[in-house]
């Protein structure tokens, strides 16, 4: 591919990049325990941790993006419900 | 526990970015561009956010971006807003994010110039007191008696003898009609501050504190716990001030003492090695409870 | 001498300048002091401040900051200008190595002024061939006449979608910025129909988010050095078209990369750039008169440099003399390096002297022509090149 003039880049290309790779733990969340407050969300450097919204429910469901998600367990320290746990990786 | 934030917008600064696992900056920036949304151009000076956020061809920015020297961060951002001024794009902010080597140091004439023309500029100083892209060199936003590269614990020194720079003090001494000081620990609080500084014109400052695992040396799931540790030790006074007064602080509900966010960097290990380190942790505890009465941080 | 223009005004060279870039409309200015361009700035200021000029003016507090606002402003889709020198354009060049690595274009006067130290207020050129390596385009004038029209044309070349350089109009200071000559001005309709406004295909919107300044690795980083090299390669017919447009609607005409001055059989050829062209032109007729023949070949543009009109017209010679007020300590003058690179090699090349002239304000008048020319062809009649550079006037009694 074509160098771009003066090196300009397209915005948002960076979802090319999947840093999900660095891992060496991943946080799990217990859906029945999380009190869907949304804090993980709000703590995750890599916005790996996304909100869906469920048809019928005023709260979302979070859910990891284990494309992105680094591993680093912000997620599960700030939790308050202490409801994500890091898991090894599986090699 | 501080309740979530609303993320009003996608997200303006996208997975895949080359920050530290646990990293802060990474997480101010989502906040401070969730706040602003996509109607702004961002200035980034060089360091550790232009690096992880844009090897060719992989950029995290959903809004428009440029990243040129070190030096010129706040100059780069004036010439953006003359522009849009003189296209009539007045409705497009601009903003500048830059780290503390880029805003305390090589940049500090620039921001200066800046703020002393009163561009229309939000200019943000995410600090890790530390030239952090390169390896953790001391800057002059190092606070006293951190270990840095440049300045490192040893049997002859105890890590940098001088304190930090008031570098808020100094951008308010410039007649800047908003100035603020702010953490990644409280991040509802960080959003409030960026909302309340695209509500003026003019030169506006907001100081991040932004704790950095690579850096000072603690667990990459520390990073939001160090900055609360920061603020209610008093280390970090939270504050804004608005056409030259303090308008609010946040105030610490319940003190700890400078040994509780001492102890959990390695930046700091040295100091309780021994009487010496002791007598420096005094110092460091007299520069935190003469910011709890020089801004009234407790009731 | 040439008769004076119909519509011409009696005006400093400052002056003229920022008529000339006043006629151009740029959106941004930055300004920063630095004798001798200043008067450059102060004029812009005034045209200003009398809402005769509606340009965003910021004054700013060094000259990196100075053309950093040009990067920011440029970057943004704006028309920009600047002016500097000596000292200033020494502090910006790392912006502009930037901006032109981001294809960046703005316009900016090198008012030449020799460099510290020791300081000197004086000419040399020693300032902006400092920043011949940059990728900026480099022109240089001889007059406050052809200053104005370099002006006018330099943003067209910069803006020119394939080009996206600064440019850099390069002229001397105190002779040609503080001297009174006959200007004649371009109406603004007509230079509105020759420059149309900056519209570059990328710039910070937030409608199309884009990312200026990324960091490259060494897959691709020579790609990107080179396309600035062939973006001024492409640049050296596109200055000579704009030129010559220009031409037709002012009508004068300066030749193009080069002009070339009584060189069709000259036996000697001198090579020199700036205002001191004047001079060496007044010696060569005298000269001429006494029977020598003597051309000058004018460089106009020096980056990208011109060496197929150089080689072109030095044809006839037997020597070629480089008159440069500029050295790179250690080897040679800069336009003798340029121009030996590119005869090197090639069979019936004439001999070239690389004479120093003129630093730091040393007089060049007719005397020293008639100088220069004589060393040249004495040196060629020995038939053998110079070990180094020929320092013009230098008084050796002098060297510590």
């Amino acid at each position: 591919m074509k160098v771009s003039m003066g090196a300009v880049v397209e915005g948002r290309t960076s979802l090319n990049y999947k840093t999900g790779s660095w891992r060496d733990e991943r946080p799990v969340i217990d859906q029945e325990a999380c009190k869907r407050c949304g804090i993980c969300a709000d703590v995750c450097p890599d916005s790996s941790i996304k909100a869906i919204e469920q048809p019928g429910r005023d709260k979302p469901l979070y859910v990891v993006d284990y494309d992105y998600c680094k591993g680093c367990g912000l997620c599960a320290h700030e939790c308050p419900a202490k409801c994500i746990e890091m898991v090894a990786e599986e090699k | 526990m501080e309740p979530a934030v609303k993320m009003e917008h996608d997200e303006l600064f996208l997975s895949g970015h080359r920050a530290c696992p646990g990293c802060g900056l990474a997480l101010a920036v989502r906040h401070i561009l969730q706040t602003t949304g996509p109607n702004v151009i961002v200035v980034t000076p060089t360091g550790c956010l232009e690096t992880i956020s844009s090897p060719y061809n992989f950029s995290s920015w959903g809004v428009p971006w440029i990243h040129h020297l070190f030096e010129n961060g706040p100059s780069v951002a004036t010439g953006v807003w003359a522009a849009l001024k003189a296209k009539g794009r007045a409705d497009t902010r601009v903003l500048a994010i830059g780290g503390d080597g880029g805003t305390f140091d090589i940049g500090f004439g620039s921001l200066s110039g800046m703020l002393e023309r009163g561009d229309d500029v939000l200019y943000v100083c995410t600090d890790n007191a530390a030239y952090g892209n390169t390896g953790g060199q001391r800057s002059g936003a190092t606070p006293l008696r951190a270990s840095t590269t440049t300045d490192p614990a040893g049997t002859c020194s105890l890590g940098k003898g001088e304190p930090k720079k008031d570098l808020p003090a100094i951008v308010a001494a410039h007649g800047a009609p908003y100035v603020a000081t702010a953490s990644i620990g409280y991040l509802k609080d960080l959003q409030r501050k960026v909302k309340r500084a695209m509500e003026f014109c003019g030169s506006r400052y907001i100081q991040i504190d932004q704790p950095c695992p690579s850096i000072w040396g603690f667990g990459t799931h520390l990073t939001v716990e160090v900055g609360r540790l920061a603020v209610n030790s008093g280390l970090v006074p939270l504050y804004e001030m608005e056409e030259g007064q303090i308008t609010k602080v946040r105030k610490i509900k319940k003190k700890l003492p400078v040994t509780d966010y001492l102890k959990a960097q390695r930046r700091f290990r040295h100091l309780f090695a021994g009487p010496e380190g002791e007598a420096e942790i005094a110092r460091i505890q007299a520069l935190a409870d003469a910011n709890i009465a020089k801004y009234g941080l407790m009731d | 001498m040439a008769p004076v223009p119909r519509n011409a005004q009696v005006i400093e060279g400052s002056e003229a300048v920022a008529q000339a870039v006043a006629v151009c409309r740029p959106e941004v200015i930055s300004a920063y002091p630095i004798s001798p361009q200043t008067h450059i700035v102060e004029a812009l200021a005034r045209l200003v401040a009398d809402g005769r000029l509606a340009s965003e003016y910021v004054r700013v507090e060094s000259e990196f900051s100075a053309a950093s606002v040009l990067a920011g402003a440029s970057a943004t889709g704006a028309r920009s200008y600047t002016a500097s020198s000596s000292q200033g354009l020494l502090l910006m060049t790392e912006v502009l190595y930037a901006s032109v690595g981001q294809r960046l274009p703005f316009v900016l006067t090198g008012v030449n002024r020799s460099v510290s130290s020791p300081i000197s207020i004086q000419i040399d050129q020693r300032d902006t061939m400092s920043l011949r390596d940059a990728g900026m385009i480099q022109l240089y004038v001889e007059s406050s006449q052809e200053a104005y029209d370099a002006h006018v044309a330099a943003f067209k070349i910069a803006e020119d979608p394939r080009i996206l350089l600064p440019v850099m109009v390069c002229m001397d200071g105190w002779v040609l910025t503080h001297s009174y000559e006959p200007v004649d001005f371009i109406d603004q309709a007509a230079v509105d129909a020759f420059l149309p406004p900056f519209k570059p295909v990328n710039f910070l919107d937030p409608s199309q988010p884009k990312t200026w300044g990324s960091y490259a690795e060494p897959d691709i980083q020579m790609e990107i050095n080179y396309s600035v090299h062939d973006a001024m390669l492409y640049a050296k017919q596109r200055i000579k078209d704009v030129f010559a447009e220009l031409s037709r609607i002012s009508g004068r005409d300066y030749g193009g990369l080069i002009e070339a001055y009584r060189c069709q059989d000259a036996e000697v050829i001198l090579i020199a750039l700036g205002s001191v062209c004047g001079t060496i032109k007044d010696g060569i007729d005298e000269l001429r008169d006494r029977g020598q023949k003597v051309g000058l070949i004018k460089i106009r543009c020096y980056r990208p440099f011109p060496y197929e009109d150089i080689l072109e017209t030095i044809r006839p010679a037997k020597v070629v003399g480089v008159m440069e007020a500029n050295f790179s300590m250690g080897s040679e003058g800069a336009i003798g390096l340029d121009l030996k690179a590119k005869l090197c090699n090639r069979p019936g090349a004439p001999l070239v002297i690389d004479f120093i002239t003129g630093l730091g304000g040393r007089e060049v008048n007719k005397d020293t022509v008639a100088q220069v020319a004589a060393k040249a062809r004495e040196f060629a009649a020995a038939g053998q090149p110079l070990a180094e550079a020929y320092w013009v006037d230098l008084n050796r009694e002098l060297l510590p």
